[in-house]
């Protein structure tokens, strides 16, 4: 069993805590893990991208192009940026809520979220989208963004552990007062994906 | 015991804990990625382990503190990145002829991309100058391992051990199989100090040490040569070198070739300093093309050229040196595979390595909107340099007088980006006053500013002040004070009165600092407002002399904001006025909008609020406790 997640967003948007997430539930579900996590320089408002890798052997913790099983996209460019990481007929889930960059350098061309979005219907065919920081706010916080993709991965059952072991260990990481803000959120997600 | 509890630890936890199972009994560092969570992961043990841990001023500082533990026979443990390495490369270069008793473990990490470095550098190739062994894991569970096996030979062979890692194993997490679930308690007690003539370096005494020490690398190089950590795989005629992370990779992309063990032999090297050069040699007796795969330079296509020329072996060698590997960058599955892929077609073998097909190719992805590190919504730096930018406009236009901004290392280096371009130099720590001082006497017609964070101050920034008094060099200091050393992820310093264990110490003061080493001009602000800040920064570029402001601040990373800031759309012209001057993260022109919009990550500081031309922009709440702090540093400092 060979399986490789690939969290893509915007520093400060949770990425290293989902990715955090999923390789815990992978453990429990006794495969080896390793994750590459964007740290340091890059994180202050930058593209960041985690790597979960799951399976049988230890593996270096990049994943190569076209190899993702599944790819989570907390913001819409940053899932184009990221898709050729994305194996063929891989899966793909994208939080449709846009970041605009702080600014524009000279030469950085136009963001146009929606140009993005069909770009990514277009060639991610099963793609699912939906709006995850609305459903996080709505949930209580649009911080929990995060946990409602993860909710919705746990919905679109492609995972290779169950939804029980990802929610049990949520329930042990995340600190108690955020605690039913994100299972909410996790909740909400899920049910509305596995009702797409 | 249980010997299988699995942890999913980050490489530089699993480092730590390696550490404690060793038993160390001191642990120093600098923070600097991708090191730091080993010397923070020790902090959380610190008290129920008995561990002596701190945060000291710079690298070289830390590494003397843990000599000195380690000449008291104690076990230490020192942290740092690889540019830290240089800082304290003066005392490492002569500790080496000394020895240690106890044991003396660097942990030195790598950064190949660079993604948070100045560098590429190679610490391979830094054991092998100074004559210090060099281990090299690939994993969190071999970092684990290779942790304990430094501390037994830095204990056996009385030298300090470097345990080398590179952002991947450090920053990677992976599951570990550690021996404790709970780390247990350190022995309590040492040797201590016993004085004798081998601690005191003198010309003689290295003359004496150095056959000694050559001779503890032969002795070295045996050893690993029977070590696990250097193992063979595959009985092919094309050898595969590998160190790292580079070896999974090389076994990811081999592997996925039926029958790859026919065809490759996969030699891992863990232990790269001393080369295990008899281990090496029964790799390459049983080969006859060798393909060398690693990150950074080419340390072990170097050995492994030596090795073949001294044994007189028919081994064709295919790496770096002759254009089949990248010389630069961090490495990949997709470029060990295409690097691979260059050597068989040049063998003129039939088999090909394969890529896995994506969804879309890079060549068919759309432009896409670059989106590079900035300050984060509501730092402090952006309105120093803001204020910076103004004052230095306003002197320009009165005097004719052109301002060359000087940057350092930390957040604030980010303050290089559009729209604020206020880095005209930057090189290492500490450096950016001593240059501003040295284009100072190259370019005596401007004014000269040297941007510096609080923690890099204390780094190696006290020197260049000192020296700037000394020699009479017309510069500003601009220290950019947000107490805490913030870019590696908020690390306390000797400025504010904490030490790493979160216990209270004395806060240095940096005005107070500044000003007892005679610079004249010393003023501190609190950077709440824009106006004082430019009326300060003016101040000092008119002075003659050296002059120091000291901004006061906190840094948004970890003060929690109540405020925010909203525009009114009635009043908003729509000029775009806050976006292009501030290039704020939560301000943003969306396409198609013809308004700014202020998004989440907006914390109310209120500085498009201070510039709006058209006054459309209000902070609501406030953030009363952090500011009342600020101004009660600043009227103690007004007061002095």
């Amino acid at each position: 069993m060979k399986y490789d997640i690939l969290i893509a967003g915007v520093g400060g948007q949770g990425v290293v805590l989902a990715s955090r997430m999923l390789a815990l539930a992978a453990m429990k579900a006794g495969y080896h893990v390793s994750t590459a996590e964007t740290i340091g320089m890059s994180q202050r408002e930058g593209s960041v991208s985690s790597h979960i890798r799951i399976g049988e052997d230890v593996s270096g913790s990049l994943i190569p192009a076209g190899q993702a099983d599944l790819l989570l996209g907390l913001e819409p460019a940053e899932t184009v940026r990221n898709i050729p990481f994305l194996k063929k007929a891989g899966k793909a889930i994208v939080n449709t809520h846009a970041v605009p960059p702080a600014s524009k350098p000279p030469g950085s061309p136009e963001y146009d979220p929606e140009a993005l979005l069909s770009f990514l219907k277009a060639s991610c065919p099963g793609l699912l989208c939906l709006d995850f920081t609305e459903l996080a706010e709505e949930a209580g916080t649009y911080k929990a963004a995060n946990v409602a993709m993860l909710g919705a991965a746990a919905g679109a059952g492609t995972l290779p552990f169950s939804e029980e072991a990802l929610q049990a260990v949520l329930e042990a990481e995340i600190p108690e007062k955020y605690r039913a803000v994100n299972r909410k959120a996790f909740e909400i997600a899920r049910d509305r994906i596995s009702g797409l | 015991m249980h010997l299988n509890e699995k942890k999913l630890l980050m490489g530089n936890e699993a480092i730590a804990l390696g550490a404690i199972e060793a038993g160390v009994q001191v642990v120093t560092g600098y923070p600097g990625t991708p090191s730091t969570e080993a010397l923070e992961t020790i902090i959380r043990y610190s008290g129920s382990c008995g561990i002596y841990t701190e945060w000291s001023s710079n690298e070289k500082v830390a590494l003397e503190t843990a000599v000195g533990a380690a000449y008291s026979g104690a076990k230490a443990l020192v942290t740092m990145k690889q540019v830290g390495l240089n800082v304290a490369s003066d005392p490492l270069m002569s500790l080496t002829y000394i020895g240690v008793k106890g044991a003396l473990v660097l942990l030195v990490a790598d950064d190949p991309g660079p993604h948070s470095s100045q560098t590429e550098q190679d610490t391979r190739a830094f054991g092998h100058f100074a004559n210090i062994p060099v281990l090299d894991p690939a994993s969190p569970q071999e970092a684990y391992e290779l942790t304990k096996l430094a501390f037994e030979l830095s204990h056996e062979f009385e030298v300090p051990v470097i345990l080398r890692t590179t952002t991947r194993v450090s920053h990677g997490c992976g599951d570990v199989a550690v021996a404790e679930g709970e780390p247990l308690p350190v022995q309590a007690d040492w040797e201590g100090f016993v004085k004798e003539r081998r601690w005191t370096i003198f010309p003689r005494l290295t003359a004496e040490r150095h056959p000694w020490l050559e001779g503890v690398q032969v002795q070295l190089s045996e050893r690993f040569s029977g070590l696990p950590y250097n193992s063979i795989s595959g009985n092919g005629k094309i050898g595969i070198m590998a160190s790292g992370v580079s070896a999974l990779y090389a076994k990811e992309a081999v592997e996925a070739v039926r029958g790859f063990e026919e065809l490759f032999t996969l030699f891992r090297v863990g232990t790269v300093y001393p080369f295990p050069e008899k281990a090496a040699l029964s790799f390459l007796k049983g080969i006859e093309k060798l393909v060398v795969i690693e990150e950074l330079d080419p340390y072990l296509e170097e050995q492994a050229l030596q090795l073949i020329g001294k044994a007189h072996l028919p081994v064709d060698v295919y790496g770096k040196k002759n254009g089949f590997f990248p010389v630069s960058g961090e490495y990949s599955v997709d470029l060990v595979v295409d690097g691979i892929n260059r050597v068989l077609e040049r063998l003129g073998e039939s088999v090909r390595l394969s890529h896995a097909v994506p969804a879309v190719s890079r060549e068919e992805l759309p432009p896409l909107p670059v989106r590079a590190p900035t300050l984060c919504a509501g730092c402090m730096h952006r309105t120093v340099f803001y204020a910076f930018k103004q004052a230095g406009k306003q002197f320009k236009k009165e005097s004719e007088v052109d301002t060359i901004f000087s940057g350092d290392i930390g957040c604030y280096t980010l303050g290089n980006a559009h729209p604020l371009n206020m880095v005209d130099t930057c090189l290492c720590m500490g450096a950016g006053v001593s240059i501003a001082g040295g284009l100072s006497r190259t370019n005596p017609g401007a004014k000269h500013v040297a941007f510096i964070g609080d923690s890099t101050f204390f780094h190696s920034g006290i020197p260049a002040v000192v020296n700037a008094v000394y020699n009479g060099a017309n510069i500003t200091l601009a220290v950019l004070d947000n107490r805490t050393t913030a870019m590696t992820g908020h690390q306390p310093h000797p400025g504010i009165g904490v030490t790493a264990l979160g216990s209270a110490s004395k806060a240095i003061d940096i005005a107070t600092l500044v000003r007892s080493c005679g610079v004249e001009f010393v003023k501190a602000v609190d950077v709440e407002s824009l106006a004082a800040c430019i009326e300060a920064a003016r101040e000092a570029l008119e002075f003659e002399g050296p002059s120091a402001v000291v901004f006061k601040g906190r840094c948004v990373g970890i003060t929690k904001s109540v405020s925010r800031c909203t525009i009114d759309p009635e009043t908003c012209t729509g000029c775009g006025f806050c976006v292009k001057q501030l290039g704020c993260p939560a301000l943003a022109l969306p396409a198609g909008e013809d308004k700014p919009i202020i998004q989440n990550s907006c914390s109310g500081c209120g500085l498009c609020a201070e510039i709006c031309p058209s006054g459309a922009i209000r902070v609501e709440g406030i953030k009363q406790e952090v500011k009342q702090e600020v101004k009660q540093e600043v009227k103690q400092e007004v007061k002095r």
